[in-house]
């Protein structure tokens, strides 16, 4: 092989190069591994190592998921999943804002209800479900609530502690400009802890989903959750494996969501 | 000239479970309308808490701050503060950073507005009022904090370690800088600063604080000899090497201080 004629490159033009290369190898790896398991899936159901009724298969799914489509009303279901996660999620992050702020506006209050908040924190949600269900019967509040429980504690935990750890000279610098308390939480509380606001959010979306899936389980008669629980019931393993999967989509399409707005605001406030 | 503001006797303790630490004791000393005043001590010694106390921002425990105005009105000097960094907030536009205190006091009036936009064209930082503050050369964030400061027309400035976070060399340019940009405005300014050639070369007179609790332990009035006013010039008074000894015996011969 001769040498090409090429003009050497640049370190720059090397540096771009390296640069390209090392994300398509990051992307290509990606895609191998997803169609690595397509492929080992589909071939060990064909060929029975696994037995495709208990543990489906790649087609099977894309045959259930298309015949949810037609007949069934796959899209309500996930539709009534993603609006309750919402709404939980949009409700999670108001109530911890408020309750965040008046902890931060009164240390008397944060004082006092801080052994509440780590043991509602820590306590396992799912215990709360079935008492949900008496107290408010077996509808979407129910599992708006119940979405909300698993996620709002830790929310309101970590707004508070990202509240609290804003530069006190910042505050000072309020009171030195002839600010008041609220000044001080509306110039540099609030507008420094967008940051922490953002990555409590990426959290909580996450958290919000999962427990509307546990109220869903327990007390429903549309959503994901409750095909899970039926397909699981009448053994449609298909169908089970069919909503995990669109479960997945959701929570990516929730992350890359927060993800976007979250870059939007890093270029609005340069940061 | 009178004195415009005059400390008497103040005295303040810092109180925990484990005791009382006094920060100050018996501290008096006055402030003649457009003098510049550095107030130098160990660190530690409570100075920023004096600051504090000057600026309302603490009550004292004991003692009494009087004030005389030119004018014979008994109302408190309005106090301008600079903090040890210049804390201009990213989220805002360095304009919007400089109306900080404008909007606090919701002054934000036509004429209010000129001042800044004067100091901003005095200043030379007009084609910046729409950057972001991290956009700014350390100098530069300096004379921003400085206008947020002079926005509201205060009639003393407390200065607190205002250029400590900077590096050797900006520090020099940035403190002479700031502080001639103060003087043109004929204010009253006390600085804190634990440097004492800093103290020597931009105030009038220099209070010597003790180490813990702070006794006032000398007062010496600066006057040097300048050629031109670079910021190496004070530094290169003759008289500049004597006060800094001098300094340097103070707070050095200090029973109060641990070295």
């Amino acid at each position: 092989m001769t040498k090409t004629q090429k003009p050497e490159l640049t370190k720059q033009e090397q540096f771009i190069r390296n640069h390209l290369r090392h994300h398509h190898q990051i992307a290509f790896l990606r895609t191998l591994i997803f169609f690595a398991v397509l492929v080992l899936w589909e071939s060990s159901a064909t060929l029975g190592w696994i037995d495709s009724f208990f543990f489906s298969s790649p087609s099977r799914i894309v045959r259930c998921f298309l015949e949810q489509l037609k007949t069934n009303s796959l899209i309500m279901h996930v539709g009534i999943t993603l609006y309750e996660t919402i709404i939980s999620f949009l409700l999670v992050i108001l109530c911890s804002l408020l309750i965040a702020t008046a902890l931060w506006y009164s240390n008397h209050l944060s004082e006092v209800l801080e052994p509440y908040l780590v043991i509602l924190n820590s306590l396992p949600k799912s215990a709360l479900a079935p008492l949900f269900i008496v107290w408010l019967g077996t509808g979407m509040k129910t599992i708006i609530v119940a979405g909300m429980s698993v996620a709002i504690f830790g929310s309101i935990i970590s707004l508070y502690t990202g509240f609290q750890q804003v530069d006190s000279e910042k505050i000072t610098l309020i009171y030195t400009l002839g600010g008041k308390k609220r000044d001080a939480f509306f110039k540099v509380v609030l507008p420094g802890s967008v940051p922490t606001l953002l990555s409590t959010a990426k959290v909580n979306i996450g958290l919000a989903l999962v427990g509307v899936i546990i109220g869903e389980f327990l007390a429903a008669k549309r959503g994901l959750g409750y095909l899970i629980i039926y397909g699981s019931q009448v053994f449609q393993l298909d169908m089970v494996i069919t909503s995990i999967i669109i479960l997945c989509l959701i929570a990516l399409g929730f992350y890359k969501f927060i993800q976007l707005i979250e870059h939007r605001i890093r270029i609005k406030f340069k940061m | 000239m009178q004195n415009i503001l005059e400390l008497r006797n103040i005295s303040y303790s810092y109180h925990s479970l484990h005791g009382e630490t006094k920060a100050l004791s018996n501290i008096s000393f006055g402030v003649r309308e457009g003098e510049f005043v550095a107030i130098v001590g160990p660190s530690g010694c409570g100075k920023s808490t004096l600051l504090s106390i000057i600026a309302g921002l603490l009550v004292p425990e004991q003692g009494t701050i009087l004030v005389n105005n030119p004018d014979g009105s008994l109302h408190y000097p309005r106090i301008g503060y600079m903090l040890q960094h210049d804390h201009l907030f990213e989220w805002r536009t360095v304009y919007r950073n400089m109306t900080l205190g404008l909007e606090l006091h919701h002054q934000l009036t036509p004429e209010h507005l000129a001042l800044v936009d004067r100091l901003l064209e005095q200043y030379g930082l007009n084609k910046f009022r729409d950057k972001r503050p991290s956009e700014l050369s350390g100098g530069m964030k300096q004379r921003a904090a400085l206008i947020r400061t002079l926005a509201l027309e205060p009639q003393l400035l407390l200065l607190d370690e205002p250029f400590s976070a900077l590096d050797y060399q900006t520090r020099l340019f940035v403190s002479s800088d700031i502080c001639r940009l103060i003087r043109q405005t004929g204010k009253t300014m006390i600085i804190i600063t634990h440097d004492l050639s800093e103290a020597i070369s931009l105030a009038d007179r220099i209070i010597v604080l003790s180490g813990r609790p702070a006794v006032v332990k000398n007062e010496l009035p600066v006057s040097l000899t300048l050629t031109d006013d670079s910021p190496l010039a004070a530094r290169n008074a003759p008289e500049f090497q004597q006060l800094f000894n001098r300094l340097w015996e103070d707070m050095t011969h200090d029973k109060n201080t641990k070295t």
